[in-house]
């Protein structure tokens, strides 16, 4: 190495991290030993940001029903260093009802710093929390007693009613995930956790401010930094508006108690939810506080499953109730004409059993009137064999597809898009394919398939939906995506067109009122509003048939369309119809004029698994 | 057995010594920055004091193996090491987690481990192993763009793909190495010019000018290269006459547009770019005539420099991630921000100042322990130094440290054979990086770019790597005895 031409280049380099060094030297010594302002900050101001939290936005229903609000809770602290100036271990126990072992082992837990891990002596730490106005009253009548005791105030949410649990969701601390994902939170943080509050968490949660404020070197506080200048305040959250109606919410509940199953409100026009119930239910005030952690642990435990919201999540067959889609789609596809007739033996009819006689042979009135099932067997078959088989079946299976599709027009079989209903479970309309890869592309025909004609077999559908093919059939053709924010509601996207004939959802519609006039809703009707239905029991292969009601109220220019599942409790006509009959009463009137039957309804018990509300 | 003892008669104790005391004072400090007035013992594996003992016996096992391995092991696979390694910065990301926005830390059960530390060793390797070549020579364009390509590549995975600015920054070290393999000197005040011209558009992009229109960035910018042309036909072309006329030209133009401004608005940044323009035509008139073409490289320079300030302003608003922007502007004394970005380093300046000659006294500090200063025993470790132990304290931890890489740079200076001093030279170059950025940054001089101390900053990937790294040197140059024979 020693002819480099560039040897002497290291004693510049040399020089460079030398110079370096002195030069941090130097403004070492300028900030510790000449400039003393810094020493004068670190004595007296050192610069703390302390959060404000903003309040979360309210929840209100369609009428302007405050549902959801806040309440204050307060927290004690204790700032260790200062305790030790005088401090009323005995009295502070006697005030917030401890006795001397727990007060030992919060101040252990305080000062394990893998739980605590922000734990300094100087800074108030949180000693118990969630405590009520009461709770802190006679400490703070005796504050003097205890130096270094702090009380700080947050708030929780509160419940005007004891219903809509599912819908309205719950506020509970943050997860590790949200976290991660969001910045804006910190440990220790509320966020929604689940239904409405998580869907809107980002509108109600407003937006935390600052205030930054001066300590000493010993932590205490000494006031606001530059007269507050500093300061961001804190935005509230805002307010939502939900489509509920929170007395239609009510009696929905209540005629559920004791039930598994839910029941579904829309109105048509809007495709706002007026009510969504799911039984078992609990109520929200349960999952908040200090008892949120081990409620909510019964509820998961329970075996009744009242965390699923069954409204949207639970799939059953839609059974008779699907005849209503039957006879649009084969009007539409040309299957039937309003005329046509079809003869049925009852009980005795092939390949599809009536449950009972009725007049023969039937047209399409007094098919739905009297839920025929071979005439709905024929429809269904006559739809699809109108241009014969094709080769290889394809022709058959062309309009099996169209059938299909005619059939999903009306929201089944997906889930709803642009909605903020969170958890939807999909149901099913099956597909080609699924035939195909059971029997074969040439192997199956319309008798292969004919318990779909009645709405069984491999067809399943949530209550939402069935409520949404019930204010599709309201509308006479469209439906505007069920939603709970009443904001939504003006949103184009939401508008969905069947494309089918006005002229077939009026023929429908007459029939569905025949259901309520003579057929097996006549018991549960109300003459003067006018009452659209159709009962369906839905076979269930665990054990009693689901009891099914789908309706709309009035015939004309509809206000509300209706879905009721009650699970395992037999004839859609005995146990679903009165429940949806008894909302359209309510909605439509604002009172229940037939206190035995809603009194015989919510005093049914099907299930028993014990209701959490109690 | 007589190759070990030779190995350990060569050993560099000084080296080793001097790693040893800065470790264990900043072991001593990290439980410092940790302490809380009633915490228990400095030996106690769950707090980060005893974490980082527990780091530095691992460091140190480790250390004294990679002596036990030969010298030409790290010459023959370099490359293969290097290769594999780019796999491993590749992959991170997608093992990774995200911690604070980045995706390079990868959970090793209780250690988490950041691969883009021991890259830089590795790098280093495979920079020594293809310029140690003996006909390589670094004023070659051509022999220039495989290490170029070689220290960037890993540079981009990890700014990019793994988001971890301040890691890449380091890569910027092997300068240092360049510089001293005989790589020009242009390139190095080139790079400072660059750095100078960003700051001035940034700086004073948003300033109009008090008289005439335009802003004070870009005339600042244009005037800048225009000083640059004239000192380069002054000092490197020693032209003295030509260097004056041209001087009256700008002086004549400048002052006529100043007197524009009485009758007219004067657009000065139009005027500042046709006074460069026309310094590069006379310029380039000169050259052709005297026929000395390489002297043209002040042209392209400023055409590159035209070019760049240009790009500054989309980079810093397009490129850089928000908080890097705040930080630069903070810096620059665009944004006044006691209690945001500049919190830290505000933090920091009292802790330090509050220190005064003598400091507070092991664990007596308070702006420490009252966590006023953030990541206070990883990046902003230095703080409690200053604080506890003084003026006295950090000068000598900073004169310490000058030792230990004026050490280092003597060592390259002895090596035999280029691989050991190309190396060695990267080592002096990263420990004198990680140095002057993590002190400038605590000190307020340099924008807050996340990197540890060596040796003193908490952190197991960072203690291990920087051990490492000494610890090939060392067993490199305990070897060159041998090389004699």
């Amino acid at each position: 190495m020693t002819n480099d031409p560039f040897y002497r280049r290291n004693y510049i380099i040399r020089g460079t991290v030398i110079l370096i060094v002195l030069l941090f030297i130097v403004r070492l010594f300028w900030l510790q030993v000449i400039d003393q302002s810094q020493k004068e900050k670190a004595d007296n101001n050192a610069l703390l940001r302390q959060v404000v939290y903003p309040s979360r936005g309210l929840v209100y229903d369609r009428n302007g029903e405050l549902l959801v609000f806040n309440q204050p809770i307060y927290e004690v602290t204790l700032i260790l260093r200062e305790m030790k100036q005088g401090f009323d271990t005995v009295a502070f126990c006697r005030c917030l009802n401890i006795d001397s072992t727990e007060f030992a082992e919060r101040m252990a837990q305080i000062k394990d710093k893998r739980r605590n891990r922000g734990f300094s002596t100087y800074t108030p730490q949180i000693f118990m929390s969630q405590l009520s106005k009461q709770d802190v009253a006679s400490l703070r009548e005796t504050s003097y007693k205890y130096s270094g005791m702090g009380i700080r105030k947050r708030t929780l949410r509160g419940y005007n009613y004891p219903y809509a649990a599912h819908i309205l969701g719950s506020v509970g601390e943050v997860s590790q995930s949200d976290l991660d994902r969001d910045s804006y939170y910190q440990a220790g943080d509320y966020a929604g956790r689940d239904g409405m509050e998580r869907t809107y968490e980002q509108r109600l949660r407003g937006e935390k401010g600052v205030e930054v404020i001066m300590r000493d070197s010993r932590g205490r506080i000494q006031g606001s930094y530059h007269d507050g200048e500093e300061d961001v305040e804190a935005i509230a959250g805002k307010d939502l508006h939900l489509t509920l109606d929170i007395r239609l919410q009510a009696v929905a509940e209540q005629l559920l108690n004791g039930k598994v199953g839910s029941a579904v409100a829309i109105e048509p026009s809007t495709g706002e939810i007026l009510a969504l119930a799911s039984s078992p239910t609990w109520n929200p005030e349960i999952l908040v506080g200090k008892q949120r952690s081990e409620q909510y642990s019964r509820l998961l435990a329970d075996e009744g499953k009242p965390l699923l919201n069954r409204a949207t999540q639970a799939m059953y067959p839609p059974g008779s109730t699907f005849k209503t889609i039957q006879s649009v789609v084969c009007l539409q596809e040309g299957g039937i004409t309003p005329n046509t007739m079809y003869p049925c033996s009852g009980p005795g009819s092939t390949p599809i059993k009536c449950t009972h006689h009725h007049g023969s042979p039937v047209a399409l009135l007094g098919a739905i009137e009297q839920s025929c099932n071979p005439y709905f067997w024929c429809a269904f078959r006559d739809m699809l064999q109108k241009e014969g088989y094709g080769n290889d079946n394809e022709v058959f299976r062309k309009r099996y597809n169209l059938w299909r599709e005619d059939v999903m027009k009306f929201g089944l079989g997906a889930k709803f898009d642009h909605t903020d209903i969170s958890e939807q479970s999909t149901g099913t309309i099956p597909s080609e394919k699924l035939f195909n890869r059971t029997y074969g592309q040439k192997g199956w025909k319309a008798i292969t398939i004919r318990s779909l004609s009645i709405g069984q077999g491999e067809i399943l559908a949530t209550p939402l939906q069935l409520a949404n093919q019930a204010a599709t059939l309201a509308n006479r053709g469209y439906y505007i995506t069920p939603h709970i924010n009443r904001e939504l509601t003006d949103d184009p996207q939401l508008r969905h067109e069947t494309g089918m004939k006005a002229e077939w959802f009026e023929l429908t519609a007459e029939g569905m009122h025949r259901v309520m006039t003579n057929g097996t809703g006549r018991w549960n009707n109300i003459d003067s509003l006018q009452m659209c239905g159709k009962t369906g029991t839905a076979q269930n292969p665990h054990g009693k048939d689901h009891a099914i009601f789908i309706g709309f109220a009035p015939m004309d220019n509809p206000k509300i369309a209706v879905a009721v599942i009650v699970e395992n409790a037999g004839f859609g006509a005995t146990w679903a119809a009165p429940v949806a009959s008894l909302m359209m009463e309510q909605y439509l009137t604002d009172t229940i004029k037939r206190k035995p039957l809603f009194n015989k309804i919510a005093n049914a018990h099907f299930t028993t698994a014990h209701d959490t509300k109690q | 057995m007589t190759r070990n003892n030779s190995i350990v008669a060569g050993l560099d104790w000084m080296s080793i010594i001097l790693f040893v005391v800065i470790a264990l004072f900043g072991w001593l400090n990290i439980y410092g920055a940790g302490y809380t007035f009633e915490q228990t013992s400095m030996f106690d594996l769950g707090n980060r004091a005893g974490k980082q003992l527990l780091w530095f016996g691992i460091a140190c096992f480790l250390g004294i193996a990679v002596l036990f391995i030969e010298g030409r092991t790290y010459e023959v696979t370099a490359y293969i090491i290097y290769a594999v390694w780019l796999l491993v910065l590749l992959a991170t990301p997608l093992l990774a987690h995200n911690t604070k926005g980045s995706m390079s830390w990868i959970d090793l059960g209780p250690l988490k481990f950041q691969p883009a530390e021991l890259s830089k060793m590795i790098t280093a390797l495979a920079l020594a192993k293809y310029m140690g070549r003996y006909d390589y020579k670094v004023r070659s364009w051509r022999d220039l763009v495989t290490p170029v390509v070689l220290l960037a590549v890993p540079a981009a995975i990890i700014m990019v793909w793994q988001r971890e600015t301040g890691s890449a920054l380091v890569y910027a070290s092997f300068l240092l190495m360049f510089y001293r393999m005989g790589m020009s000197g242009y390139v190095l005040t080139g790079g400072l010019s660059f750095a100078l011209l960003f700051i001035c558009s940034i700086r004073f992009d948003a300033i109009a000018l008090p008289f005439g229109v335009g802003s004070v960035g870009v005339l600042l910018c244009y005037l800048l290269l225009t000083i640059v042309v004239l000192c380069f036909v002054l000092f490197e072309e020693g032209d003295l006459k030509h260097a004056l006329i041209m001087a009256g030209i700008v002086t004549g133009l400048y002052g006529g547009g100043w007197l524009l401004t009485l009758w007219y608005p004067t657009n000065f940044n139009l005027l500042s770019l046709c006074v460069l323009v026309a310094m590069i035509v006379y310029h380039a008139v000169l050259v052709i005539y005297r026929r000395h073409f390489a002297q043209l490289l002040v042209t392209v320079y400023v055409a590159v420099a035209l070019l760049f300030c240009q790009a500054c302003t989309i980079v810093f608003e397009k490129v850089l991630q928000p908080h890097q922007r705040t930080r630069i502007e903070v810096l620059l004394g665009l944004k006044d921000d006691p209690t945001g970005a500049g919190y830290n380093v505000n933090q920091s300046l009292i802790a330090i100042g509050s220190g005064q000659f003598t400091g507070k006294g092991f664990l007596k500090g308070t702006q420490t322990k009252l966590r006023f200063v953030p990541e206070q025993d990883t990046d902003f470790i230095f703080c409690t130094v200053g604080e506890e132990w003084g003026f006295v304290g950090s000068a000598i931890l900073l004169i310490l440290y000058c030792i230990f890489i004026v050490h280092l740079i003597t060592i390259a200076e002895r090596q035999r054979d280029t691989f050991s001093m190309i190396y060695a030279y990267c080592v002096a170059g990263i420990f004198l990086f990680h140095l002057t950025i993590n002190i400038g940054m605590v000190l307020g001089l340099l924008p807050v770019i996340g990197i540890p101390l060596p040796f003193f900053s908490y952190g197991g990937s960072s203690m291990i790597s920087f051990t490492l790294l000494l610890f090939v040197l060392l067993r490199l140059d305990a070897e060159r005895l041998n090389k004699m024979r």
